[in-house]
């Protein structure tokens, strides 16, 4: 009973983790309608950029998570007004070329400047090993992790509903034509978004460096999750893809406790299932954008 | 003369052989002889060729983008170890055939999956599909031999006559013979009234489906068909170099698939020729000037061509063949660009 409520609550923190990985792709993919596949990058230059900033010169790891999110970010921003733009308008293909590219040159990049075995960050001993709660074991990481993810998603929530930022990108994505002729400047828009997706991309590496684990091939190998989770929860509001993280987290760490042999197979196959069913994912628009 | 007699006639003068196409297989052939010192690496381009003009199938005839087509490859890698592995079917030509066929019958079976949905569904379906594979490959690792991969493999003679050699010459025509064949089989399907069909759904799937093409069936045996092409590559992997690795199903070579159609455009069948020729290049190229980090320049690569235009550029690779025969044939040029690009 207790191993179930444990893998429970380290299911939830996975999945809460994938959310904020995956919540700039949700935006991106689902919103913007661009085919990211060089998402995992963002998040990968956030973890190196805390990792380099702990270990190295000696940052405390919650003054390195911010800077984390604001390089992601930067470097978001950057690409976003230099090459993504052009693209917005291309065919799927154009920008999946494209961002497998991208997604290769981060990869030899990050092996070319800190190697290619798998990195740790130097966590304080505050958030090392776990307590126990009623009989249930809590790793003090995960803990954290639960807290910063969920303030983070009622924030995200309570932006997107309430400010006039939010209802400016609801207008943009409802019909961008219509929104551009009510003022609102798009482009701008879609930039500042895209960038603060990157950003918490950037945040969610920094963190998932401890669970996820943290090397090169980081965008290749967990490319497929954040996909999962932006077609699976579809892109009409955030509830979609969170609840999408947390049934992947749940399932995927249950799947690897309870039948460790047939692995990643249970994502995958739970994946196609859902697409063929509902295409336009299980919380989605029933129309076709 | 009425509409479709004119269509026809188009249609045959566009599928009659040219001497542009006489030329390239020429020169394939002539370097066969040219370069017997290089037969290890010829081979890999031939192999190479052979995939990616099973993916110009479907991404250039019938439009659906794949970014899991090794899945195909993976699996006639895998079925034509185990047969020469455990003495099943021991005559390569025959096991060759056979591996095809089993990555037919999932092809088959996956594209009921894939001709649902849009490109990004399929995107999705497809890259599940391989990742699938690839786990369930390692996960049965006593059938497969799990991360090291299936060794041992010994080739018997190919028609019980020609044995393999060690400079892979054997190897090299064995290949070049499949690839002919299968390219002849191919040209003759694009240039079929079905293949014209194919075109006609990749341009416009309502249209095509209110002149009564059946667009899902027809999408179904292209898939299948290209799914057997892919089987084909993949064994001729195995049996020409003698190993079947987990990295048959890698993500990374579903995506350089794409590149090399992308250098190489689509559409045309010399597509996947011509680009695996110029990929394969760039490759030597990049892992001598930085042998760890070639994928950056891959990379870099895809990203240029994407933003120039792969229009643009297709044009250009075909620039300098066409003037050649322009100059010398003295009519216009016979590689057309297709007209529309997905």
């Amino acid at each position: 009973m207790t191993s179930i409520l444990t893998n429970l609550f380290d299911g939830v923190a996975y999945g809460m983790l994938l959310f904020v990985l995956a919540c700039g792709l949700a935006v991106t993919l689902g919103l913007m309608n661009f085919v990211n596949l060089a998402h995992g990058a963002f998040a990968m230059a956030g973890g190196y950029v805390c990792m380099v900033l702990v270990n190295r010169m000696g940052w405390p790891f919650f003054a390195a998570l911010p800077l984390a999110f604001v390089s992601s970010a930067a470097i978001g921003i950057v690409l976003e007004r230099t090459l993504y733009r052009h693209l917005y308008a291309r065919s799927h293909l154009d920008q999946v070329l494209f961002t497998i590219g991208l997604t290769f040159m981060s990869v030899a990049a990050v092996d070319y400047i800190q190697g290619s075995s798998r990195v740790f960050i130097n966590l304080p001993a505050a958030l090392q090993g776990q307590f126990d709660l009623f009989g249930v074991g809590i790793g003090r990481y995960r803990l954290m992790i639960i807290v910063i993810c969920g303030l983070l998603t009622i924030a995200l929530q309570m932006v997107l509903a309430k400010t006039r930022f939010g209802s400016r990108l609801r207008a943009a994505v409802d019909d961008p034509r219509a929104a551009s002729g009510l003022g609102i400047n798009v482009p701008q828009v879609f930039a500042f978004t895209f960038a603060f997706g990157c950003g918490l991309a950037g945040l969610g590496g920094a963190l998932s460096a401890e669970i996820l684990g943290l090397d090169p091939y980081f965008p290749l190998k967990f490319m497929i999750y954040f996909l999962i989770v932006v077609t699976v929860g579809g892109s009409s509001s955030i509830t979609g893809p969170f609840l999408a993280s947390l049934l992947l987290g749940i399932g995927d760490v249950a799947g690897k406790y309870y039948v460790p042999k047939m692995g990643p197979f249970v994502i995958y196959t739970m994946m196609i299932v859902i697409l063929i069913w509902r295409p336009n994912g299980l919380f989605g628009r029933t129309a076709a954008r | 003369m009425s509409a479709s007699s004119d269509v026809g006639h188009h249609a045959q003068r566009q599928a009659r052989w040219h001497y542009g196409e006489v030329a390239f297989w020429l020169i394939v052939l002539a370097c066969g002889f040219a370069f017997p010192t290089r037969y290890l690496i010829m081979t890999d381009i031939l192999r190479l060729a052979l995939f990616a003009m099973s993916l110009d199938l479907i991404l250039g005839y019938a439009g659906i983008v794949s970014l899991g087509h090794a899945a195909f490859f993976g699996v006639g890698a895998y079925a034509a170890g185990l047969l020469a592995l455990h003495g099943i079917v021991n005559e390569p030509v025959l096991a060759l055939i056979v591996a095809g066929l089993a990555a037919m019958v999932l092809g088959f079976a996956t594209s009921f999956l894939v001709i649902r949905g849009v490109d990004l569904t399929r995107l999705m379906v497809t890259l599940g599909i391989a990742l699938l594979l690839e786990a369930l490959a390692e996960r049965f690792s006593n059938i497969t031999g799990g991360t090291d991969g299936l060794q041992g493999i010994e080739m018997q003679p190919i028609l019980g006559a020609i044995p393999f050699d060690m400079f892979g010459k054997a190897g090299f025509f064995y290949s070049l013979s499949v690839l002919f064949l299968l390219f002849l089989f191919a040209r003759r399907v694009v240039h079929s009234p079905f293949g014209l069909s194919l075109r006609a759904i990749k341009n416009n799937p309502l249209r095509a489906a209110a002149i009564g093409i059946p667009v899902n069936r027809r999408l179904i045996a292209i898939y299948t068909l290209a799914a057997f092409y892919a089987g084909v590559a993949g064994a001729l992997f195995t049996q020409t170099t003698a190993i079947a690795s987990l990295d048959v199903f890698a993500f990374e070579r579903s995506a350089d698939l794409m590149l090399v159609l992308v250098i190489g455009g689509t559409g045309y069948l010399y597509g996947g020729l011509i680009g695996a020729v110029i990929f394969r290049m760039l490759q030597e190229v990049f892992s001598t000037i930085t042998p760890q980090y070639w994928q950056f320049w891959i990379g870099l690569v895809l990203v240029v061509i994407v933003l120039v235009g792969r229009q643009r550029l297709h044009r250009w690779v075909l620039y300098v063949p066409n003037l050649v025969i322009k100059q010398i044939a003295g009519r216009k040029a016979v590689v057309a660009v297709p007209e529309s690009e997905t």
